[in-house]
């Protein structure tokens, strides 16, 4: 369905190709997963296929691309609409008209489909995705998984034989993915539709796939095969494979169902052993709290987003926030940072009330990264950027500076922000607010666009955050994420607090928020790989 | 059983009658609410009288509110009313320093006055201000706010992208340019929200002329890079997919356009112009049909089609006919009594309540009445 003839792509200005030496074909009707770290070019690959690359980017194509038998090169991603379908990263990028049902219509309609025929499949399609309760809603007022299946929805109406995502399910909680990860799998049974999807959380999507496309690196050759014997050398993997790998599983597991069904003699080796809990801070009793948040209330409009939360934060503490879409975590998190203003309640940093404190003062006592690191980030070049850093928190010349060779050893100091990876941005990102030393540190959805790699990065920063004594709050949909780094878990609902206590006791009881290695060694709390390693390790 | 008149649903003896809840199959067609607010806008253009203006205003008001949805371009309400204000305020305030047209020999308070050199006869700055100079702006203030108001009614019970789709298919990829334009100014002040929250994260002052300017740049950035994603997506969706034409066609196509058009111009000229009702009717008509054949020709080359456009329907005629009426009504009551309706400045007179007039606006109230209920609201 797809082939790439030796295709190669080169943009402007580049020195060395985004991608080189592409020759594959993808059959017609599999799922195929788009498996490498940040930066192999995976988004180049999955454009080559859509026509944007070089149609719209710009750059050389050398080779050839064919889908369904058009040549990219001479058909642009108008001439290519009713044969592939793409989702780019952000669904909000995406859509052109306001409503739903307008949206699913919306290529139809550039087609020149008949309207009787349009009719039909949006109401098949409505169905198909879950959506008939929202056909009348304007786009902007729906919840980010509702979302990406709007998106999804309006690219499938024109039946394309080929679906081209890129990280359909990054931004959704555990919930909304697998809503997402199901229509996909309808689609690729009943409808013999093409996919070729990349994704970070393979940890959701890999049981779903026929084949993986591997790109190990920049400028190694890209390899196309089953999941399980690729991954098993992969650069990235999810749980379940590693612990496969750890337990010397083979062929090696993809699903939690085939990694249990093999885990019994696992489980009796580590019998014996008890998880390593996460360390809790020394002694709880002994500092106060940095921050307290206690019966608050805050609307926005006529909406109560947050009603009656509480929440102690300790120092050298690291509490996971965790919950649906719009549970109003990250409002919480503003909260904190005095970005909303409570409507009732109390909430108190450092002994300050956030919405009253200057920025100046406030930043010594709490730092948000928010989830898109990018609005915090202003200046030409990392080191401008550290220079605003270290005046904005009235720091000696050169702490934000040094916090970045500790967190980005060997970056370009004279690179612009935006030309860094999704993990460089981060870490920059957080380098700029640890500049100012406050003891309460806040992240929004860290890991979305982080690749394992950049993942494990993150968790060990964060880790020497909190024993050199920071509290960090973290909002996350990474239920690994949190298994790694959390003390304690918070699950929000409906802005209230449903679930509050230490991560082992939280995640494993629940079906949406438990890891992967809880799910395969439950009903005893192993949380991660880590620990597992740890005690066989020890173990004589 | 049958219900008896006593178990029958309150206050609906003619139950047919009543609006129905709105859906896609029965939405009233997006020109029926711009034509309904022409009309009200017409009928504002024509009267200064501070207490019709106010009526007019009213009217749209209760209909916005009787009938508008949730959806986020119905609150752009707010922002009209707010503009309104501000241009009477605005003419108010020119009328104190620059001074008014219209004399006037109640002084209220003297300015003192700028001395101007001789070429610039005729502007002055500062002096007496008088209260009939005062009326005569906030009059002439009150008209602009209330066709302001008027607009604002359209766009809020309107969305602009289903008017779009009533637009002729050749006009169609210029329509898209317009309310992706419009669209952009929510996006804009999302836009500098954020970027305002991230200042203040940053520990730096977010209040203030310079945090304004520094917030100016990143928010740019960030609507051209969506701007440039959204291109992407809507060509990845097929966007701008053309039909093949003969080269006939095609030139038949631009020679009545730009023939039409030319017409359509010379015919206004004409009408304008002191002499020229001898050719300007026929070349306006000639321009018009030469423009309309062209407009329909060039349909050809787009492929498009229109997933269910709204239908003009009842209701639709009922809304329209509303806002003529409004209009016709309001020229009459002019022509009847030219006085009541652009009462003079000098000597000051208080305004007058015509008859005709205020029942020629209240005629405006009909869509909240007979246009179908957004769903999710109680009647008014």
């Amino acid at each position: 369905m797809i082939r790439f003839e030796n295709v190669g792509v080169t943009y402007t200005e580049a020195t060395a190709p985004a991608v080189s030496g592409l020759d594959l074909t993808v059959p017609e009707g599999e799922l195929v997963l788009l498996v490498g770290p940040s930066g192999v070019g995976k988004s180049t690959l999955l454009n080559a296929v859509c026509g944007l690359v070089p149609h719209f980017t710009g750059g050389t194509l050398t080779g050839r691309v064919t889908v369904d038998g058009r040549d990219t090169r001479t058909h642009r991603p108008r001439e290519l609409a009713d044969v592939v379908g793409t989702v780019g990263q952000d669904p909000l990028a995406h859509f052109v008209t306001d409503t739903v049902e307008d949206e699913l219509a919306y290529g139809m309609e550039s087609l020149g489909l008949p309207p009787a025929t349009m009719r039909r499949r949006v109401e098949e399609t409505l169905d198909l995705l879950g959506l008939v309760e929202l056909r009348d809603r304007a786009i902007t007022t729906l919840s980010g998984g509702q979302q990406q299946r709007v998106a999804i929805g309006s690219v499938l109406t024109t039946h394309p034989k080929v679906l081209v995502l890129d990280e359909p399910t990054s931004a959704l909680d555990p919930g909304a993915a697998e809503e997402v990860l199901a229509v996909l799998q309808r689609l690729v049974h009943d409808l013999g539709t093409t996919v070729l999807m990349a994704e970070h959380r393979l940890e959701r999507v890999v049981q779903y796939a026929d084949q993986v496309l591997l790109l190990p690196e920049r400028g190694a050759p890209a390899r196309l095969g089953a999941p399980e014997a690729l991954l098993a050398d992969s650069p990235v993997r999810p749980p379940v494979v590693e612990l496969g790998r750890l337990a010397g599983w083979h062929p090696l597991p993809l699903s939690v169902r085939d990694a249990r069904r093999r885990a019994g003699p696992l489980r009796e080796r580590l019998a014996p052993h008890t998880p390593g809990a996460p360390d809790m801070p020394q002694d709880p009793t002994a500092a106060g709290p940095v921050a307290e948040v206690t019966a608050v209330d805050v609307r926005r409009g006529r909406g109560t987003v947050l009603h009656d939360v509480g929440l102690t934060v300790r120092p050298g503490e690291t509490v996971a926030l965790m919950g649906r879409n719009g549970s109003g975590k990250s409002t919480l998190l503003r909260t904190l940072v005095g970005l909303h203003e409570p409507a009732r309640g109390r909430v108190a940093v450092g002994g300050h009330t956030p919405h009253r404190t200057r920025p100046g003062r406030l930043l010594r006592h709490v730092g948000l990264v928010p989830q898109d690191p990018r609005d915090l980030l202003s200046a030409e070049s990392v080191a401008a950027e550290c220079r605003d850093a270290d005046r904005d928190a009235t720091a000696p010349p050169g702490t934000c500076r040094a916090l970045v060779a500790e967190l980005l050893p060997g970056v370009d100091e004279t690179l612009h922000p935006r030309d860094l990876s999704e993990g460089q941005r981060l870490a920059l990102a957080l380098a700029v607010v640890l500049t100012a030393a406050p003891p309460l540190v806040l992240l929004d959805e860290p890991t979305r666009g982080l690749d394992y790699a950049a993942k494990h990065r993150l968790v060990t920063v964060l880790r020497e955050l909190a024993d050199r004594g920071h509290a960090i709050v973290l909002a996350t949909h990474d239920v690994e994420l949190a298994a790694e780094l959390a003390h304690r878990v918070l699950v929000l609902a409906q802005g209230e607090v449903v679930a509050d206590g230490p991560t082992a006791e939280v995640v494993v009881s629940s079906p949406a928020f438990s890891p992967q290695t809880a799910k395969i060694l439950a009903p005893r709390p192993w949380l991660t790989v880590g620990q597992v390693r740890r005690a066989l390790e020890g173990a004589p | 059983m049958t219900p008896g008149p006593l178990t029958a649903p309150r206050s609906a003896p003619l139950p047919a009658l009543r609006a129905p809840l709105a859906n896609r199959t029965n939405a009233l067609h997006a020109g029926a609410w711009w034509l309904w607010a022409l009309g009200l806008a017409a009928a504002a253009s024509r009267t200064t009288n501070p207490l019709l203006l106010a009526l007019l205003v009213a009217v749209a008001g209760y209909v916005v509110s009787a009938r508008r949805t949730d959806a986020p371009w119905a609150r752009s309400y707010a922002v009209f009313l707010l503009l309104g204000l501000a241009v009477l305020a605005m003419r108010l305030l020119f009328a104190v320093v620059l001074g008014s047209p219209v004399g006037g020999t109640r002084v209220l308070f003297t300015l003192p006055e700028v001395p101007l050199p001789d070429w610039a006869q005729g502007v002055r700055i500062g002096g007496r201000v008088t209260a009939e100079g005062l009326a005569f702006a906030f009059r002439d203030g009150m008209r602009l706010a209330a066709l302001l108001v008027c607009v604002g009614a359209a766009n809020a019970l309107a969305s602009p992208a289903r008017l779009l789709k009533s637009l002729p298919g050749a006009l169609y990829e210029a329509g898209v340019a317009v309310v992706v334009a419009m669209t952009f100014a929510p996006n804009l002040v999302a836009d500098v929200r954020r970027v305002r929250a991230a200042r203040r994260l940053r520990g730096r002052p977010d209040r203030g002329v310079r945090s304004v300017l520094q917030v100016a740049l990143p928010v740019l950035e960030g609507a051209l890079e969506r701007s440039v994603a959204l291109a992407a997506a809507m060509d990845a969706r097929g966007y701008g997919r053309t039909a093949r034409v003969s080269p006939a066609v095609r030139r038949t196509t631009t020679a009545c356009t730009l023939g039409g058009l030319l017409g359509v111009c010379v015919g206004a000229y004409g009408l304008l112009s002191a002499d020229g009702e001898a050719f300007a009717l026929p070349a306006l008509g000639l321009g018009l049909a030469a423009a309309l054949v062209g407009l329909r020709l060039g349909g050809r080359r787009a492929a498009r089609s229109r997933y269910r456009p709204d239908r003009w329907g009842v209701r639709a005629w009922l809304v329209a006919g509303s806002g003529a009426a409004v209009a016709v009504g309001m020229l009459a009551a002019a022509a009847a009594d030219p006085a009541a309706l652009t009462p003079p400045a000098v000597p000051l007179t208080a305004p007058s309540v015509p008859v005709g007039a205020v029942t020629a606006c209240l005629l405006g109230l009909l869509p909240a009445f007979v246009a179908p209920l957004p769903a999710g609201r109680s009647a008014p």
